[in-house]
């Protein structure tokens, strides 16, 4: 047993907190306002290496591993969690299943430019009526004439509308069911197929930096190499990658949490009331020594959960999907709490834009939605426990 | 501190090696703590020194433009290789360590000494360091150094310049900057505004764990300690600021401050 991050762990965990707190958090107020995605942000942060932080050199990598990469999503999410699932959609959902399941070919075309963070990739799984209920997926593929043609419709997709957006990897059903579940197979379509139609951005809670659209698939036709791995693969290669994914999202969920004890510490410092500074008060105390122990608790999960993770090379252990699940359901829900206690922490002063904490108060919403409910993870979670 | 190499004669010009020494100094977002023969306290967090950093980006940048090795020396107990590795990160090629229980608390001269010896293996044809260190701020390691290396010394640099074996500089002066050139090789000592440190980047990290970082005591130098040139008698903290005087203005506001400013003889 050791708790200690290795030295490159700490290198990278402290870079990425410079790079946050000097670059990301100035920024993160005007791009909230203004619902903007940050370009020359994600520039900066494809400069640092970021987008290929847990992958090989070979296609421009850096080489690090996965607790890494969650060192840095929770550093920079500390900043702004827009940016932080900008990064975390783009290196979990839309580089890492290529980089894993790619071919040679696939790889040297999109590999380069996504790791370098000069182009961004998307992943299409959840639907107007199939998210986690992956077996309800409706957009469907048919191989016509050496082409996939897709039809369907995709939801709350992240990364696939900025200028810099190259594609989305979609799952469709390439067959229908036998008896048990369809074939679910996933397919590459870049940006500009015909029949490919990016819609008009959500108007979101929070998140406002981060991009997310509806898209729709009208005989939206690729070559049929444009296949993601094994055909019928679908969601049993993505398993592993998804998995990545919960954990990473908690990763973010621990960022938030952080700023909020951040920001209500030194609120709470400076705000007198009762002719002292209101961190004199017991019941501000608790509140603060409850968000730090719960930060502190959901980030040893997330470490733990990472080294599992990354233990397991490609295949999915019963005790990943466990540490995944759990560390993914009371990360977002400790960052709830903790946005909601700094608001109170900040009185009046929470309720107004003013403060970062009205924005980490909108932005922490959906932490307990993306990337399964915490509904669905207590689901997991029950199932494992063998109920 | 930072050293630069400069084989000029075989490439006319380019830099083909480029040495960085570096210091390992407390935090300074953190509070400063003596030991009790009032020298530093430094078990606790350390960084690479800011200045250093700023001389490690400038050697960097030199490097990007002239090519070249760049290499970083630094003086201090093991842990400092943290601090040599951080250069690393940002590019640098390799590290040397002194390391040595001999030289705890080791004053200016003796470090001067380490130093000189070190770099004088590597056959530098140009040094930079930093003006100061953040902590120990005797600013007397540099011209120390350049005495011991036998090389001119270009002092408080905000921008150098390399043509042929020429180094020319803008010294920072009080209200202006002076144009010095000397020829390789050369120590030049620089200002924090030389350069802005660069992030290292994440691919640097990853590859500074492979780089090498040669660690070696005081008989590797063949130096003797010998006596301390300077130790410290005692130390005495500075006065605390006393509150100003607050005029209130009922009219005679003018006068009440012109009368202070008087007798304060700044007028």
């Amino acid at each position: 047993m050791d708790f200690q991050l290795t030295s490159e762990q700490q290198a990278i965990r402290d870079v990425c907190r410079d790079f946050a707190r000097e670059v990301v958090a100035p920024a993160a107020e005007e791009l909230d306002r203004n619902h903007k995605f940050g370009y020359d942000i994600v520039r900066q942060m494809g400069e640092l290496g970021l987008f290929g932080l847990p992958f090989s050199e070979e296609y421009g990598g850096a080489g690090g591993d996965f607790l890494s990469l969650c060192l840095a999503i929770e550093e920079i999410s500390r900043a702004d969690t827009g940016v932080g699932i900008t990064l975390e959609a783009a290196v979990c959902l839309g580089a890492a299943p290529i980089h894993d399941f790619g071919s040679k070919e696939q790889k040297e075309r999109w590999l380069p430019d996504l790791l370098a963070g000069r182009k961004l990739w998307s992943f299409g799984l959840t639907e107007p009526e199939a998210g986690s209920d992956a077996g309800a997926t409706k957009t469907r593929a048919e191989l016509r004439d050496g082409k996939w043609v897709v039809n369907g419709a995709k939801q709350f997709i992240t990364n696939c509308g900025t200028d810099i957006s190259a594609g989305v990897t979609v799952t469709a059903v390439t067959a229908k069911a036998n008896g048990g579940r369809p074939e679910i197979s996933a397919i590459m379509v870049p940006t500009g197929t015909p029949g490919y139609h990016i819609l008009e951005s959500y108007r979101k809670l929070g998140w406002h930096s981060s991009d997310t659209h509806p898209l729709s698939f009208e005989d939206c036709a690729v070559p049929d190499e444009y296949l993601l791995g094994e055909r019928g693969g679908g969601f049993r290669q993505f398993l592993h990658t998804l998995l990545g994914g919960r954990i990473a999202i908690a990763a973010l969920s621990v960022g938030l949490a952080q700023a909020c004890l951040d920001a209500s510490l030194s609120y709470a410092k400076e705000r007198r009331s009762f002719g002292v500074p209101i961190s004199k008060h017991q019941a501000v105390q608790f509140k603060l020594a409850d968000m730090a122990m719960e930060t502190e608790i959901a980030r040893t999960m997330v470490y733990r959960a990472a080294v599992t993770y990354m233990k397991t090379d490609g295949e999915t252990t019963d005790e990943a999907r466990m540490l995944a699940a759990m560390c993914k359901l009371y990360a977002s829900e400790t960052s709830k709490r903790a946005a909601d206690q700094a608001v109170q922490i900040h009185g009046g002063y929470g309720f107004m834009e003013d403060y970062p904490v009205a924005r980490y108060w909108r932005d922490v919403k959906i932490n307990e939605i993306g990337e399964g409910t915490s509904e669905v993870q207590r689901m997991l979670i029950a199932r494992l426990l063998g109920c | 501190m930072v050293i630069i190499e400069l084989f000029s004669s075989l490439t006319g010009g380019c830099l083909v090696k480029i040495v960085v020494t570096v210091k390992q100094v407390p935090d300074p977002n953190s509070s400063t703590v003596l030991e009790a023969d009032n020298t530093l306290a430094r078990d606790k967090e350390v960084v690479l020194d800011p200045g250093d950093e700023c001389g490690v980006e400038e050697a960097l940048q030199l490097k990007e433009a002239h090519g070249g090795e760049v290499v970083l020396v630094s003086m201090g107990p093991e842990p400092a290789k943290d601090a040599i590795r951080k250069g690393l990160s940002m590019g640098a090629d390799r590290g040397v360590l002194i390391s040595d229980a001999q030289l705890a608390g080791a004053d200016a001269l003796l470090t001067a000494r380490v130093l000189a010896a070190a770099i004088k293996a590597e056959a530098p044809d140009m040094v930079i360091c930093g003006t100061e260190s953040y902590d120990g701020s005797t600013g007397m390691v540099p011209p120390m150094l350049a005495e011991l290396l036998g090389m001119p010394q270009l002092t408080i640099a905000k921008k150098v310049e390399v043509d042929g074996s020429t180094i020319k500089v803008h010294r920072q002066t009080a209200d202006g900057y002076q144009i010095v050139e000397a020829a390789t090789p050369v120590l030049i000592s620089v200002t924090a505004g030389i350069a802005e440190p660069r992030y290292a980047s994440l691919k640097g990290i990853m590859a500074a764990r492979s780089k090498e970082i040669k660690q070696i005591g005081l008989g590797d130098l063949g130096i003797e300690k010998g006596e301390p040139a300077e130790t410290i008698e005692g130390l005495s903290q500075a006065e605390t600021r006393k509150a100003g005087v607050i005029i209130q203005d009922d009219g005679t506001a003018v006068d009440q401050i012109i009368q202070v400013l008087v007798q304060a003889k700044v007028l």
